[in-house]
């Protein structure tokens, strides 16, 4: 990159502000069926060729009130089996077939959504530690002026839980919230409690 | 050239309770958020560019068969980054209403005209100047059940991936000098006038084509900061 073009060319005076999804984004934003505009983003992320453990994690959005809130649009993040991110950021990435860890849905009539993926293997953490297998979720919906961040960890890897950057930060005893476990179909179950008594841990980024 | 996200950045966003926009009650999270550090899985996100967009989609007048009803306009603006530096290869999506004040949502029940040449949601990918551009219908204001007599004004849906996932933003673009600024709780949300005036496209004379279409240029300043060898990386 050239001087001049590493140069500041304004100052600008802040970012730009958020504004909530509002109620009408799933033709804009989302692949379900009912729209058929879209079809690059999915809540299947794993690829045919992806490598790893084939996981379904699927939960409710719901209210304070403990109402489904059906008009919401889960983002989630994620590395491959080997821990590696699809980003250039990620000296360890390669290029990594074609599973690039990033998925979209939108919640049903009973705030339910669900994704099919791999499960992401253990990833570099702050001062060479290690983080333990997680998701990086993203949560948006009408009456959200800025989305919600949390984390999907899983029950399995409970040893791996209490040495990990990121949950070590979480009171003890709102940890569960973010851990998914297995239903009886086998399926990750992890609901997302916007508000309420057993609120979900939400970050600060 | 690595990035920062200066955390102090995020004031200019909404409060996540605010009343006036009734919504917000039941939808906001009340114990503190956990404050974490910025790890590989927040400084990486989604890289999409030309691989999911088709060419046409910048075009929202021209994804049926005949021209939409309303007000032709062209959006351009440049996404950068809290030092300026244009973000090329970022995926803007947009949404809209149509001229009306209608949505094709089955959920918009608002008594004004679908248009069968409008669908009103398009795709660009930013180029090496960090610029996108899109003709679309400038969108028309419609009411919602917030309070008595609650109208949004004209505004474009944006969202942006940007470079990680701590620069993903949904926003929304208004119009110069609506009248229903006053009135709207999510315009209002964002408190300082200054925070407020970055979601407002400027009109301008150079971007309109004569005999054709108004030009607006809005700009979309995304998280992130260079971080040069003078100035240590820092949480602040
Ligand atoms: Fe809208």
């Amino acid at each position: 990159m050239t001087d001049a073009a590493n140069k500041p060319q304004m100052k600008s005076a802040g970012i730009t502000p958020s504004a909530t999804v509002g109620p009408y984004f799933k033709y804009g934003l989302t692949p379900a069926g009912v729209y058929p505009v879209r079809d690059a983003f999915s809540p299947t992320v794993a690829t045919p060729d992806a490598q790893g453990d084939r996981i379904r994690i699927t939960g409710r959005v719901l209210d304070g009130d403990g109402k489904p809130v059906s008009d919401s649009m889960i983002e989630i993040w994620q590395a491959d089996a080997a821990g590696r991110y699809a980003h250039p950021r990620d000296g360890g990435a390669k290029p990594n077939a074609s599973f690039k860890g990033f998925g979209r849905g939108d919640t049903n009539a009973d705030g339910r959504y669900a994704f099919e993926t791999i499960k992401p293997g253990s990833v570099a953490g702050p001062g060479g530690k290690q983080q333990a297998p997680h998701i990086v979720v993203a949560v948006f919906a009408r009456g959200m002026p800025k989305h919600l961040y949390t984390r999907i960890y899983f029950a399995e890897d409970a040893a791996n839980h209490a040495g990990d950057p990121v949950l070590m930060l979480v009171p003890t005893d709102r940890r569960n919230t973010i851990v998914a476990k297995r239903g009886i179909d086998g399926a990750y179950v992890f609901d997302i409690r916007i508000q309420g008594g057993d609120e979900t841990v939400f970050f600060d980024l | 050239m690595t990035l920062i996200y200066p955390r102090s950045s995020t004031t200019v966003h909404p409060a996540s309770d605010y009343a006036p926009y009734r919504s917000t009650a039941k939808r906001h999270p009340q114990k503190p958020l956990v404050v974490i550090p910025h790890t590989m899985s927040e400084l990486t996100g989604p890289l999409y560019g030309h691989d999911v967009v088709r060419s046409t989609e910048f075009d929202l007048t021209a994804q049926h068969k005949g021209e939409p009803i309303g007000e032709r306009i062209i959006v351009t603006g440049r996404v950068l980054d809290e030092d300026g530096r244009p973000q090329p290869g970022t995926l803007v999506e947009i949404w809209q209403a149509n001229a009306c004040g209608r949505y094709v949502h089955v959920v918009d029940q608002h008594p004004a005209p679908l248009d069968p040449n409008f669908t009103g949601a398009g795709r660009a990918v930013t180029d090496a100047d960090g610029r996108y551009r899109f003709i679309t219908i400038k969108p028309g204001a419609y009411p919602w059940g917030n309070h008595p007599n609650a109208w949004r004004p004209n505004h474009i849906h944006f969202s942006l991936f940007g470079s990680s996932f701590l620069s993903r933003i949904v926003t929304q673009m208004y119009f110069p000098g609506d009248p229903l600024f006053p009135y709207d709780p999510i315009f209002q949300s964002v408190t300082d006038a200054r925070d407020r005036e970055r979601m407002i496209a400027r009109f301008d004379l150079d971007v309109t084509k004569p005999d054709w279409a108004l030009g607006y240029q809005f700009d979309i300043v995304l998280r992130g900061r260079n971080a040069t060898p003078t100035e240590e990386p820092h949480d602040d």
